[in-house]
């Protein structure tokens, strides 16, 4: 292998696209020499510099929700039907903000957050957006909230009762940060979403599949819950109903 | 004329479920090509909307570099719209011209420097400034962690192009970051 050709392996190589035989002849011409060596360990540097930063761009929660908002309204495909589903966008909003119950809005807004709460369950299962602070301490993970979002969420360690805790993040349902901590059982993420304000208007706890997932929705001393997961019904069912349990002040029924 | 309205929601909801969990990624690769985030909002969002309307022709597979495809014409045309330098983000690139205008930078030294640590806005600030034909190989690889063949297939150059690309789109970020820190 010539040092020209070298040059550009060497750029495969570090990016694990060569098969064994190839990635032998990169090693081998760099092991004679010097330059190309050099060469291979300078970019071998430069990626690992790269990936100790975060380089990625977050996509503002607005830009979610816009295009969230217009994907079912597109089918006639023109700006004004995107203008439209903002202008009914606002319109639920000011209609929540009003504290009036109309049925058709609520429902609506009901979907959207579900859907979003899938979403931002899947989001979550890429790699690395999982959690922002990694305990199974809740001492961890609750002050870990602090500062970060308007609530204290309640972070229960629910190990002993085969749930266990991962972590916490922040994220975005409706647009209005939440509170997400992490649970595992088994395979399967349980993602608990914890928000105030944020309407998830539940009168009593109720169990529901959405797009594959089972979601169970509840509200407790002011705060609305939301978990997700793949996990099947009757377990997501117990999770729920032992992190309720947990949840109350000891003595109270 | 239900039953439509029905297969659309559907629709809109397979699409959703596809599409969104990647909207950071085509958030990203705009605000890097069009650099800044007003821009890298309209592009990003008009690409979702191409993306929904052109759904019934993805094929299957992964549906990251379909995306990132539509999203790179989108700022393509966003480029035509300003009137940007020809060849900027053209397929016909002419990669001699870096070499002859001295941009192809000198190998490192045998005695190779370790990079230092910059901020992470300083980096993203780096890559932008690169070439746009350098700057969208080295996000796509790096960044949205496409594997050579798919970045030949949204930036549609054969894989032999990708690598050359690559090697001097970081050889060029490499110096920058040197020279970066030498301030």
């Amino acid at each position: 292998m010539t040092c020209d050709e070298a040059e550009v392996m060497l750029h495969a190589l570090i990016d694990d696209e060569l098969d064994a035989g190839h990635a032998r002849d990169v090693e081998a011409h760099a092991a004679t020499c010097q330059r190309c060596a050099a060469q291979l360990a300078a970019y071998r540097d430069l990626q690992h510099a790269m990936q100790r930063n975060n380089l990625r761009y977050a996509a503002p929660a607005s830009l979610r929700r816009s295009i969230d908002r217009a994907v079912p309204s597109t089918v006639t495909t023109s700006r004004r039907t995107l203008l439209k589903g903002f202008a009914i966008g606002s319109l639920a909003s000011a209609v929540a903000a009003s504290g009036l119950t109309l049925l058709v809005v609520r429902e609506d807004q009901d979907k959207r957050i579900l859907g979003e709460a899938v979403s931002a369950h899947l989001r979550s299962l890429q790699a690395d957006h999982l959690s922002d602070v990694l305990s199974s301490d809740q001492h961890t993970v609750k002050p870990w909230f602090n500062g970060r979002i308007d609530l204290a969420p309640p972070v229960i360690d629910l190990t002993a009762q085969g749930f266990t805790l991962i972590g916490g993040r922040l994220d975005f349902i409706d647009g209005k940060p939440v509170a997400a901590i992490v649970y595992r059982r088994r395979e399967h993420v349980i993602n608990l979403f914890v928000a105030q304000g944020v309407e998830i208007p539940v009168t009593s706890p109720r169990l529901e599949r959405v797009h594959g997932f089972n979601v169970r929705r509840w509200t407790d001393q002011g705060l609305n819950f939301l978990a997700i997961s793949d996990l099947n019904r009757d377990e997501l069912e117990e999770f729920a109903t032992k992190f309720e349990r947990a949840a109350r002040p000891a003595g109270a029924t | 004329m239900a039953y439509e309205a029905g297969v659309d929601r559907d629709k809109a909801e397979r699409f959703r479920l596809a599409a969104l969990p990647y909207l950071d990624d085509v958030y990203t690769l705009a605000r890097y090509l069009l650099r800044n985030n007003a821009d890298a909002e309209d592009a990003a969002q008009e690409c979702y909307l191409r993306a929904f309307r052109h759904f019934e022709t993805f094929r299957g597979g992964p549906i990251k570099p379909w995306l990132l495809a539509i999203l790179r014409n989108v700022c393509r045309a966003e480029y035509a719209r300003r009137g940007m330098l020809a060849g900027t983000l053209s397929d016909n690139f002419d990669e001699t011209e870096c070499a002859t205008t001295g941009l192809w930078s000198e190998a490192p030294s045998p005695e190779t420097e370790t990079l230092q640590r910059l901020d992470g806005e300083t980096v993203q600030q780096l890559i932008a400034q690169l070439p746009q034909a350098f700057s969208e190989v080295i996000v796509l690889r790096e960044i949205n962690d496409l594997s050579y063949r798919e970045i030949a297939d949204v930036t549609g150059v054969p894989v032999g192009t990708v690598m050359s690309r690559l090697a001097r789109g970081r050889a060029l970020l490499r110096a920058a970051w040197l020279a970066e820190e030498k301030g």
